[in-house]
């Protein structure tokens, strides 16, 4: 077990984003492929780490350890279990997919586009392996600066204030984050290591505080109402690969946040805030849901639908039972497929229309019929329809919500009914109907290459939906474990 | 009389020496040559501080040495600050050489200033009795004015001189009165000695405490602490741009040596007292930085109230050395190295700061506001993503030198139990993040205004791509730097 993996899905991408720099934009046949062959090569390196993973160890797999700053005692410290797997190869998968989305709408600096995603790409895989706080949180970090430039240079008509309102929200919960970890080091006697602190016993208030502080960090993140108002500005300006990516990985990055440090350090302050933590998921799943049916720009609805959606997958983690957790890790996967595909048929009407506002479309059935399967087939993904992976995570969540407390879950439920009436009406607007205009009459259908794309996401989804078996097989043991682990008070 | 006399062992202070008597060369030869050759000047400057870093790294024997009658010590920090101040103005000479020329003020007196300003530094650095401590103090400090009115007909070169050389003197007064104070309460001016009559608590409290305060107030004005930072905003501006990137560099060196001498090595005693005081300062400093920065719609300006709230949170490492009035060695330690680390990191994000305003700038054109920043991506690529590494560096993102530096004076502080004072001074850091995220802004986002090529030289572009991916690649494996700041400590308290 001894490999060099997650290292390599960390700095491929990353350093193969140098040569993708220098060749630069004038050149964009090559740059294209070449960006292509790094991402493409990024999601080959993950695969061994889903083949080669023993499934039935609760433990870190693929470790790697190296002195990095001797004087904190920090260390290069990468592992994965069962629950940040999943991730990695969500990641460099989208990742390629993006590159791909991009291969021809992108025409301003393309290789400064194209490598800061694959930057981005190589950081978000740091963040999933880390096991080291201080390595997780430079990671963590630094992935913020290549999406406040995707953002902010190749945004809509607001970017600015999107990068800005983006990169300072998030800042300032990871900046709280920082103190608890230095907190966390000097009460630990001097370690970074995350398996450390799992160990750490720790008083009931120090445990509230350090909850809270990661709270603000990864709520931002996820985001949670009330701190999500970030999400929807970012996604609407910001080019489709970056909605893409956000949508995909980076607000999972918030949720994952909770299941690697807050659960298991702070496992007392967990339960002890956990009707908290329900409630505010429940705003985000019924409140925001409701908040989703009135938009009228496209991508704001699928916005404001991601926040509802990561509602369930916070309600899933505090219900502290099995079947709960999981679901919600499995509503995270899902929602990294059917949200990026969401973003991708978005952006393929906006290539052709420039224009996400659904009052400008109707009938693109008529001119785009196989653009129309699919998008209507992530829509009915994207509201939870049996056999779609979209249904899977929400009806195993509803079931531990359930367990939990009969009220919770038919509260959770709702969300059945609100997520198909924002989602399926928008495309009854959209794509059924006569045909609404000249523009829309002129539309061409998707070519091979965005097909492809789709397609690939369309297999994902289905697969999830009818055998979900393999990916929750592999993060079994680890959420037991889990679950074990935060049942054990540290007072 | 004369048979007293004893020769003092001149070898500790031998890079000082060699450095006076190049000067002498440096100022016969450009008065030879004259302005024909003036680039003689400039290399017999650059030589100059090599040799001084060879002799310092020659002599260097890691010992703690005292010499001339107790006045003047050689040791670790002395040996590493001394190099870092050589390779700061050397750096600061290359970067300013085309600046200089271009503007016709590359004068013999520019590099001669130069040099005894930094000999100023160095005796500072080395300064083990008060007196020492001043007499480098006003070298540099005089040296400093007049290269801020170098330019002799800039009136607002002319006016920042006049400023700074007004309150700097009322600054000097201070630390002398505080060092008065002290010299009659404990009966010496040795550092050493002031230590001792402190550790055995023969002194008068309050006409310590009394002296202290002024003595704070005199470093608070060279590390540019609020209250005492209202020189920094108009001589940044004011001066000719790389003798701001001079001032704003090597002397930050000298005044942590200064502070670190006069707090630490001899009021170590009184910091529970001294503490407080800092305390109060680096918040302001912080705060009122990062505030005033968002205002300035110069960059020199913006990196003027940077440098303040910059030198705010090293102050707040230098006031985590001591917890609740007891002293633990490893905890001193920690957060005197986190203050070092820190204030090496700036001084090298400070000079690639600069060293961008310098590139942009050419004949007769200072691109000095923000807008000059303007879609510098498209004018340059590589230069844009060069300032895009300082800018997020000074922010404090990792993975950068700025980030490692906060982290340590942040550590040490929530390690002395400063946790509500972290919690402040991190927010302040988001706040400032704004100004260093709206030059990428201008830079990425925006198209340019100014489409003229840069015309800097080649040594520029070299220099200032290395200090850059320096900026990088110490945060990426911030490990060496961090510790010879822990060793040059730990074998010099």
């Amino acid at each position: 077990m001894n490999s060099q993996l997650l290292s390599l899905a960390i700095w491929v991408p990353i350093l193969g984003a140098v040569p993708v720099f220098w060749v630069g934009s004038e050149r964009r046949t090559l740059v294209r492929w070449l960006s292509l062959a790094v991402a493409v090569a990024g999601f080959l390196i993950t695969i061994p780490l889903y083949t080669g993973f023993d499934a039935t160890l609760s433990g870190m797999q693929f470790v790697e350890q190296a002195p990095w700053i001797t004087r904190f005692n920090a260390q290069y410290l990468l592992g994965i279990d069962g629950i940040s797997m999943p991730f990695i190869l969500l990641n460099s998968l989208i990742t390629v997919l993006v590159v791909l989305a991009g291969w021809e709408v992108i025409e301003d600096k393309q290789a400064q586009y194209m490598g800061a995603f694959l930057v981005m790409s190589g950081l978000m895989n740091g963040i999933f392996c880390s096991l080291d706080g201080l390595l997780f949180y430079v990671f963590f970090e630094a992935s913020l600066i290549p999406m406040y430039i995707i953002i902010g240079a190749w945004g809509g008509p607001n970017r600015v204030y999107a990068a800005f309102k983006f990169f300072l929200y998030t800042l300032l919960g990871s900046l709280l984050m920082l103190v608890a970890l230095i907190w966390l080091f000097l009460e630990s006697g001097g370690s970074f290591n995350i398996l450390d602190w799992h160990q750490l016993r720790l008083g009931m208030a120090p445990q509230i505080l350090i909850f809270i502080a990661f709270l603000v960090s990864f709520a931002v993140k996820v985001p949670m109402w009330p701190v999500h108002t970030w999400l929807p500005d970012a996604h609407v300006e910001a080019p489709t690969g970056g909605s893409v990516v956000l949508a995909s990985i980076a607000l999972k990055l918030g949720a994952y946040g909770f299941v690697r440090f807050s659960l298991p350090i702070v496992p007392d302050a967990s339960h002890q805030l956990a009707p908290l933590m329900i409630a505010l998921s429940l705003i985000a799943v019924i409140y925001i849901g409701f908040v989703a049916l009135v938009q009228t720009d496209m991508k704001k609805l699928i916005a404001y639908s991601s926040i509802s959606h990561m509602g369930f997958v916070t309600l899933g983690f505090f219900l502290f039972n099995q079947i709960g957790v999981e679901g919600a890790l499995v509503q995270m996967i899902s929602h990294g497929f059917v949200a990026g595909a969401m973003f991708l048929c978005v952006g393929v009407m906006y290539d052709r229309m420039h224009s996400r506002q659904i009052a400008d479309y109707g009938g693109v059935v008529n001119t785009m019929p196989k653009f129309a399967a699919l998008f209507v087939f992530f829509a009915m993904a994207n509201s939870g329809l049996p056999a779609t992976s979209g249904f899977v995570g929400e009806f195993m969540v509803i079931l531990g919500a359930i367990k939990f407390n009969f009220w919770v879950g038919f509260a959770a439920a709702i969300t059945l009914i609100l997520g198909a009436a924002y989602t399926l009406w928008m495309v009854k607007r959209v794509v059924f109907g006569a045909v609404g205009n000249a523009h829309v009459a002129e539309l061409k259908d998707i070519g091979s290459r965005e097909f492809l794309v789709l397609g690939v996401l369309a297999v994902c989804v289905l697969a999830m939906g009818l055998y979900p078996f393999p990916f929750t097989e592999v993060m079994h043991a680890s959420v037991d474990n889990l679950l074990k682990h935060v049942a054990v008070s540290k007072l | 009389m004369l048979n007293n006399f004893v020769m003092p062992d001149l070898y500790p202070a031998a890079p000082e020496i060699f450095l006076l008597l190049m000067s002498f060369v440096v100022l016969f030869v450009d008065l030879i040559l004259g302005a024909t050759h003036r680039w003689m000047a400039a290399l017999l400057t650059v030589i100059t501080l090599i040799g001084c870093a060879a002799i310092t790294l020659v002599t260097s024997d890691g010992q703690t040495t005292l010499t001339f009658s107790n006045m003047f010590v050689d040791d670790l920090l002395s040996d590493f600050l001394k190099l870092m101040t050589y390779l700061a103005v050397i750096m600061m000479l290359v970067y300013s050489r085309q600046y200089m020329a271009d503007r016709g003020l590359d004068k013999g007196e520019f590099y001669l200033l130069v040099l005894y300003a930094t000999l100023g530094m160095m005796v500072m650095i080395s300064a083990a009795n008060f007196l020492t401590m001043y007499l480098g103090l006003e070298l540099m400090s005089l040296s400093l004015y007049g290269l801020v009115a170098i330019d002799r007909d800039s009136t607002r070169g002319t006016e920042a001189a006049m400023k700074y050389f007004v309150l700097g003197a009322l600054a000097s007064g201070l630390l002398l009165y505080g060092m008065s104070m002290i010299y009659g309460a404990t009966g010496s001016l040795e550092i050493g000695g002031i230590a001792q009559a402190l550790y055995h608590g023969q002194a008068e409290k309050p006409v310590l405490v009394f002296g202290l305060v002024f003595l704070v107030a005199g470093v608070a004005f060279k590390l540019g602490l609020v209250p005492f930072h209202m020189w920094i905003p108009d001589v940044y501006h004011g001066a000719p741009t790389a003798v701001t990137m001079f001032i704003g560099s090597a002397p930050k060196l000298a005044a942590f040596a200064m502070a670190l001498r006069l707090l630490v090595y001899a009021l170590f005693g009184l910091a529970v007292d001294w503490q407080k005081m800092l305390l109060i300062m680096a918040v302001l400093s912080i705060g009122l930085g990062n505030l005033a920065a968002i205002a300035q719609t110069n960059i020199k300006r913006m990196l003027a109230y940077s440098a303040i709230s910059h030198m705010g949170y090293m102050v707040l490492g230098l006031m985590s050395g001591v917890v609740g009035g007891q002293v633990d060695a490893f905890t001193a330690v920690n957060a005197y190295s986190s203050a070092l680390y820190y204030t090496v990191a700036y001084v090298l994000m400070s000079l690639g700061a600069f060293g961008m305003v310098l590139l942009l700038s050419r004949a007769g054109y200072e691109a000095e506001n923000l807008e000059d920043f303007k879609g510098l991506n498209k004018r340059s690529p590589w230069f844009a993503a060069m300032m895009l590494i300082i800018m997020f560096s000074m922010a404090g993102i990792p993975f950068f030198i700025g980030f490692f530096a906060k982290f340590a004076v942040l550590l040490a502080a929530i390690k002395a139990g400063y946790t509500a004072v972290a919690v402040i001074a991190v927010m302040f850091s988001l706040v400032g993040a704004f100004y260093y995220l709206r030059v990428v802004k201008l830079m990425y986002f925006d198209t340019p205004v100014d489409s003229a090529p840069i015309t800097a030289g080649i040594d520029l572009r070299v220099l200032l791509s290395l200090n850059a991916l320096a900026v990088a690649a110490f945060g990426l494996f911030p490990d060496a730097v961090m510790m010879v700041c822990t060793t040059t400590l730990m074998r010099s308290l």
